[in-house]
């Protein structure tokens, strides 16, 4: 499962022709018949997940489900949740979910009527201030969206009260959660039609008041699209339960499952957290879910897991330390567990909403606004008690009763507590970062939410692993921007693997005719026949054929479109949107086989690879492959038809190269699969006793270009030395003594003769890859131009040698990805802002053809790209701004596409909203390459100073937004969303594209500049700041798991495993009696504790003391035992998201290879560093 | 000494005509880059092309003005001809000219092109009727009409 959303696949395409031509030519007749589709409508799902496609289960809806089971209870069930449950939340929720027009009108909800009601996660007011007021229903929403929580946290207590039926509450409300997740896909598929329609008495005997609500909805009913408002805020209050669960785990030497918590609780929760929990895989199910013992729970569950799509991040991670809570007789410690009070308010203000809902009333109200749903829960902080003390929650239920009458989001005179709760429950708090040195929780980690105004909040915004803005609200002037001294930027992954992607095809794809851009989620429809551009505000046209809705062959209702129901889409390009017939899939392989390449013997193991995975490169029949060897002088090989055997030419004229025969070097790669395979396998021994140790690396390049220019393509480039022949040929810069020096010279090219030879290419649709296998210093920074601006990918693989068995794997796994991964030729992306905005800088692997448009002449689905985000004008006017990226590429089948992605955010004009709403990966992302940038164009130690003064200016910045007394004080206060700042900066600082002090090898370093750049943000994070785990936890999953569930083997596969808390990179987490995983991307490193318990080596490693292993030791060791199964398995976890699986390496405490995984501990002091204490001492020291 | 004074303010009014409607084709070709008419390297290349002419020329005319003994108009365009020398050896080694088309949407850079050929317009835009004075005060020095003579003729009579 991707991330993706994949609510954009409507359900009903499944059964749609495929054959494009077959429907185009099948539906021309129907046209006139009935409002049929129109001609070449096309639909075509794309690997379309199975599941989103089924019913929802029957049991999922507490009407059919509970009272079924277990009939009796029914009085005494409802009668709990009366009093403990704000009595609508239990009944308005299965009501949402049905589609408007299958329920009886006065069951129908409130929010498919009329004016569309803001859900709490939205702040209809967000874009003014957090303080202002804002509507009743606004606030009503998110009170019952608490209502479950509240209630779910508070009855495990209740349950062991209530002894004689504890299982209905349980039950109805393990229903009700996992509702909230079949709602979502009800919303998802609302055209789908498929709902069953609970029993009304039951509905009414949960809540009178929902029926009183409800007489209203008949009036406009059938007016407007349905909305399902509620949905988004539901979810997030499973996901907030999910957040709560009481994570046994966080003591993982205790062995064994925490005693107090009574099964039943630990079932509802279970239920709740999978409803609420991305589930990747459908395997993420969090520990604390024991083996159902009602069947019919379990089916339910397994049915949530299965359709449950991947929701938003929220609750994503789990509160490392929140042990306590669980214990029935604990205190909770957590705002939203101060249940009893604070629901009764709630429930009494949700009452008188509907009446109020017209005029609503604008008073000086606790803001609803930027409605971080998400971090709300986890964000409750155990950890920031120093900055708010315990006491407060302990006032807090006496001061709630109080408020009751208006409850807090009617009073007037807001309460300092109350206030406080309050920017914690929006992720409005602040931390102060010299109290908490342990900030690394989940509740600082997930980014923040985007948030949107009623009109486009249900509409659902790109996956921010596609595309991140570094302020999820946009500042609406420069001078704000400029006072609160972030930057402004967005990273983006455009051409990602995602796994369900709505594929269109039509005749007229529908734009802007002034600024072209992509009809998206966001526009305005002025009438059924007119939109408005969220662009340029232009008003369009619609064609007719717009109105037809492919999904359920209906008209009328623009609104279902695909492309205005989903951010990202896909549309396949008609002929307009070629300048040629699309390119077929061309490929050229350069190898260096000079005697430095010979040494290191890469080309046997690219041979052996390229030769396995030879019919798995993308490409159909026209597929084309090509291979050049150069060492001093140039080497062809034609594979021409009638050839039993390639032939080889060499041509020693380097100086003016030429192509020794027009045809035959690039050969179809059907036709002549064989004399490929052949030449593949004579390479390596051909050049096996080559002694030339000159590389005309120039000269190979101009007659691969010459090769390629009537196609365009793609050039994959070997290199293992300094190109010292022919033209290109390059001197040795770097100097050896001079590796730790303060100042790095040499980050610029020496020549321009790559730079040149890229923008050529560029011109003729050819990039350029390279694979960078060098023994000594090779210039990357020269070298590296070819693919720098000829939109290619640059893998290093620094001292590689065959005789390294470790680096021979990492090698053939990165290449068999790179020979394997999906490839888009031909093309361009353009970046569409909202007027006023403009992008100012680029960053990544591309050339820059005019001010919005990028020439990539190839893209991979692992090349990233940042924009810096300039002015032009105010945003006053605007309520939201919005970037659009489209790719037109030509995919590897020759059919020309258009990829879309549509990010839409709010603006706002008040500083702290922006200093809150910012997104810290993703301001780390575009601040790394900028400062990749500034380093290259003046030096490294400015790069470095400029990344200290933006930690500082950003906080002096909030200083100044809180009205904090300026002047030095002993606190650092960062707003929660900017917390990990200065970490993140720190490992910035000692990462190897910018550490001074250490040796570094120039090389290397330019190569980790370069990933800075063309990585993409998730990547870049685990670059930069490693994730440590300590496994202690899974093993002993491991060992509990295999108690319970030992009879039944296949379970295994399905087992959750358990969420692992993210460690700081310090040295005062390890423990010697602990094994610990670090992941690096393409490296996993596991730690072994120089005191592991015998057992669990043995287990784990299939070895009895730490003494047996290797000082270097690569690859997890195969042990029959469930320890090591459960590691592999969350290492494939670990691996899900990565372009390809890390390797893994083990090192033993005592072993030479420590320091690889010491000197990515960077919160800890180094010689020539500081730790992550005394940098945040030196930051606090400048903030005035 | 070896031209005339005429001479040379007419090379002088002359170079810097040349140059406004280099100028003027520069900022055209700039504008054609923004409205995105014209493709990066092209407009590169034919930027490009002009700057060692330009530069050259100017620094020509300076050593002209300096070998005429023109002292002022020399000092008036030495700082033109320095800045232009910068701007030629501060590329960086890998950097295809003065207008770079990788860098050149970047940054802000073809703003700040678009701005230096404005100054640059009105610099010479000034030294252009500088220059024109000069040539007319340099015709007019040794009376070339000769009225004085013709008064002391006709006082004469």
């Amino acid at each position: 499962m991707s991330t993706y959303n994949p609510n954009f696949v409507p359900p009903a395409h499944a059964p749609m022709p495929l054959n494009g031509n077959n429907f185009v030519n099948g539906v021309q007749g129907s046209v006139q018949q009935q409002p049929g589709p129109p001609p070449g409508q096309q639909y075509i799902p794309q690997k379309q997940p199975q599941q989103f496609q089924q019913p929802p289960p029957a049991a999922a809806f507490p009407g059919a489900g509970a009272p079924g089971n277990v009939p009796p209870p029914q009085q005494f069930n409802s009668g709990i949740t009366n009093q403990f449950l704000p009595p609508t939340s239990g009944a308005a929720t299965p009501l949402q979910q049905l589609p408007p027009s299958t329920l009886p009108p006065h069951l129908r909800p409130p929010a498919a009527n009329g004016p569309p009601l803001t859900n709490g996660s939205n702040g209809a007011s967000s874009a003014n201030s957090s303080r202002t007021a804002s509507p009743r229903p606004v606030g009503a929403a998110p009170q019952y969206a608490q209502g479950p929580i509240a209630a779910a946290l508070n009855n495990p207590p209740l349950a062991s009260g209530l002894r004689p039926s504890p299982q209905p509450t349980h039950q109805s409300l393990a229903n009700l959660t996992s509702n909230l997740e079949n709602l979502n896909l009800n919303t998802t598929r609302a055209n789908g039609g498929t709902s069953i329609l609970p029993q009304p008495q039951t509905q009414q005997q949960y809540a009178p008041t929902v029926t009183q609500k409800d007489g209203r909805g008949v009036a406009s009913a059938q007016t407007g699209p349905p909305q399902f408002n509620d949905a988004n805020s539901l979810l997030a209050a499973s996901g907030v339960a999910a957040a709560l669960v009481p994570n046994a785990m966080a003591t993982p030497f205790s062995g064994q499952k925490p005693p107090n918590l009574a099964p039943n609780p630990a079932k509802m929760f279970g239920s709740a957290s999978m409803a609420g929990r991305p589930t990747p895989a459908g395997q993420r199910i969090p520990y604390g879910v024991p083996p159902p013992t009602n069947p019919e729970q379990q089916s339910q569950q397994n049915n949530n897991l299965q359709n449950a799509p991947p929701p938003p991040r929220v609750g994503a991670v789990w509160p490392p330390s929140l042990p306590n809570v669980a214990a029935p007789g604990a205190q909770p410690m957590m705002p939203p567990a101060q249940q009893t009070p604070q629901t009764y308010p709630y429930s009494q203000v949700y009452q008188p909403g509907p009446q109020q809902q017209p005029p609503p009333p604008q008073s000086a109200v606790q803001p609803p606004p930027p409605g971080m749903f998400g971090t709300q829960p986890t964000g409750a902080p155990l950890q920031y008690q120093a900055q708010a003390p315990p006491q407060a929650y302990g006032q807090h239920p006496q001061q709630a009763p109080q408020t009751a009458p208006g409850g807090p989001y009617g009073t007037t005179a807001p309460l300092n507590v109350a206030q406080q709760g309050f920017s914690r429950l929006w992720g409005q708090d602040t931390i102060d970062l010299m109290q908490n040195r342990h900030i690394l929780t989940p509740a600082t980690l997930p980014p923040p939410k985007v948030v949107l105004h009623n009109q486009f909040h249900e509409s659902i915004n790109c996956s921010p692993s596609i595309m991140r803005c570094t302020l999820t609200k946009i500042p609406e002037s420069n001078s704000l921007l400029q006072k609160s001294r972030l930057p402004l930027g967005i990273v983006i992954h455009p051409f990602r693997d995602v796994n369900s992607l709505p594929v269109i095809q039509c005749i007229n794809i529908v734009r802007c005719r002034l600024c072209r851009t992509y009809i998206n989620p966001f526009v305005y429809f002025v009438d059924s026949k007119m939109w408005k551009c969220n662009l340029c505000y232009r008003v369009n046209e619609l064609p007719d054929d717009f109105q037809f809705d492919p999904a359920t062959k209906t008209y009328g209702d623009v609104t279902r479109r695909p492309e205005v129901r989903s951010s990202t889409i896909e549309f396949i390009a008609p002929s307009e949107y070629m300048l040629r017939p699309p390119q077929p899939a061309m490929y050229l392989f350069l190898f260096d086989v000079s005697i430095i390449a010979q040494q290191s013997g890469y080309l046997e193991a690219a041979c052996a690879v390229l030769n396995r995975h030879l019919d798995e490169m993308p490409g159909d029949a026209r597929t084309q492959v090509g291979f050049i060897c150069f060492d001093s002088f140039v080497h062809f090989y034609s594979m021409a038809e009638g050839l039993n055997q390639p032939h080889e030419m060499t041509l020693l004229d380097i100086e003016d190269p030429f192509l020794p025969r027009p045809d035959s070097l690039l050969v179809n790669l059907k036709e002549c699969k064989e004399l490929v395979r052949d030449l593949l396998k004579q390479l390596p021994k051909r050049f096996a006793h080559t002694h030339d140790p000159g590389s005309a690396l120039g000269a190979a390049l101009q007659v691969a270009f010459k090769l390629m220019q009537a196609s365009g393509g793609r050039i994959t480039v070997f290199q293992s030395c300094l190109p010292n022949k022919g033209p290109g040929a390059l001197e040795p810069r770097e100097d050896p003594n001079n590796r730790s020096a303060k100042d790095v010279a040499h980050l610029n090219p020496a020549t321009d003769f790559y730079k040149r030879f890229a923008l050529e290419c560029s011109g003729y649709q050819i990039a350029c890859d390279l694979f960078l296998m060098n023994q000594q210093y090779s210039d990357m920074a020269t070298i590296s131009g070819i693919s720098k601006h000829s939109g290619g990918c640059v893998h290093h693989f620094p001292l590689y040698q065959k005789t390294k068995p470790h680096m021979v794997e990492s090698f053939r796994s990165c290449f068999k990805r790179y020979l394997t991964r999906k490839i888009g030729f031909e093309a361009v992306m353009r970046i569409r802002c909202t007027r006023g905005l403009q992008v100012h800088t680029f960053h990544g692997n591309f050339f820059v053809r005019s001010t919005d448009l990028l020439s990539l002449p190839n893209v991979n689905p692992d090349a990233g790209y940042g924009m810096q985000i300039s002015y032009e004008e105010s945003l006053t006017d605007a309520k939201t701004i919005c970037f659009q990226a489209a790719l037109l590429y030509t995919n590897s089948e020759g059919e020309r596409r258009i990829r879309v992605h549509t990010v839409c955010l709010p603006v706002t004009a008040s500083l702290p909203e922006v200093m809150h709403s910012a997104d810290t990966e993703a301001i780390i992302g575009l601040l790394s390459k900028m400062a990749v940038d500034r380093s290259v164009a003046s030096n490294l130690s400015d790069a470095r100073d400029a990344f200290i003064n933006a930690t500082i200016d950003v906080y002096n910045a909030f200083k100044i937004a809180q009205n904090l007394p300026s002047g030095q004080s002993g606190q650092l206060i960062a707003p929660r969303s900017l917390a990990l700042l200065p970490l993140y900066i720190l490992a910035l600082l000692k990462h190897p594209a910018f550490r001074v002090g250490t040796s570094t090898r120039l090389d290397d370093r330019v190569y980790a500049m370069d990933c800075m750049k063309t990585l993409p943000l998730d990547q870049l994070m685990k670059y930069v700041y490693p994730e440590l785990y300590k496994i202690d936890a899974l093993i002993y999953h491991a060992r509990n798991s295999n108690i319970s569930s030992n009879q039944d083997d296949d379970e295994d596969e399905d087992e959750p495993l358990p969420e692992l808390p993210r460690l700081q990179l310090s040295a005062e987490h390890l423990d010697s009696r602990s094994i610990f995983l670090m992941d690096c991307g393409t490296l996993i490193m596991i730690y072994v504790g120089l005191n592991v318990p015998p057992d669990v080596l043995e287990a784990v490693l299939g070895i009895s003391s730490t003494a047996e292993l290797g000082d270097y030791v690569y690859g997890l060791p195969n042990v029959v035992s469930n320890e090591n199964d459960v590691l592999k398995r969350f290492i494939l976890r670990l691996n899900y998201d990565k372009p390809y699986s890390a390797l893994v390496q083990i090192i033993r405490d005592t072993s030479t290879a420590k320091g690889q995984f010491t000197e990515r501990l960077t919160d800890d002091r180094s010689e020539s560093s500081l730790s992550y204490y005394e940098f945040l001492q030196h930051i606090r020291a400048q903030v005035k | 000494m070896f031209l005339p004074e005429t001479a040379t303010f007419c090379i002088t009014l002359l170079v810097y005509g040349a140059i406004l409607l280099l100028l003027i084709y520069y900022v055209l070709t700039l504008a054609d880059l923004e409205c995105d008419y014209l493709n990066a390297q092209e407009c590169c290349r034919r930027l490009n092309f002009w700057v060692i002419p330009k530069f050259g020329s100017h620094a020509l005319l300076c050593v002209l003005l300096l070998l005429g003994g023109h002292w002022v108009m020399f000092l008036l365009n030495l700082p033109m001809v320095i800045w232009l020398f910068y701007e030629l050896h501060r590329q960086r080694r890998d950097s295809l000219g003065v207008y770079d088309p990788v860098d050149i949407h970047s940054r802000g850079l073809l703003k700040v092109h678009l701005r230096n050929c404005m100054i640059y317009l009105g610099y010479y835009f000034v030294m252009f009727f500088v220059g024109l004075y000069c040539l007319i005060s340099s015709l007019i020095k040794g009376d070339p009409i000769k009225r004085y003579e013709d008064d002391e003729i006709v006082t004469d009579f």
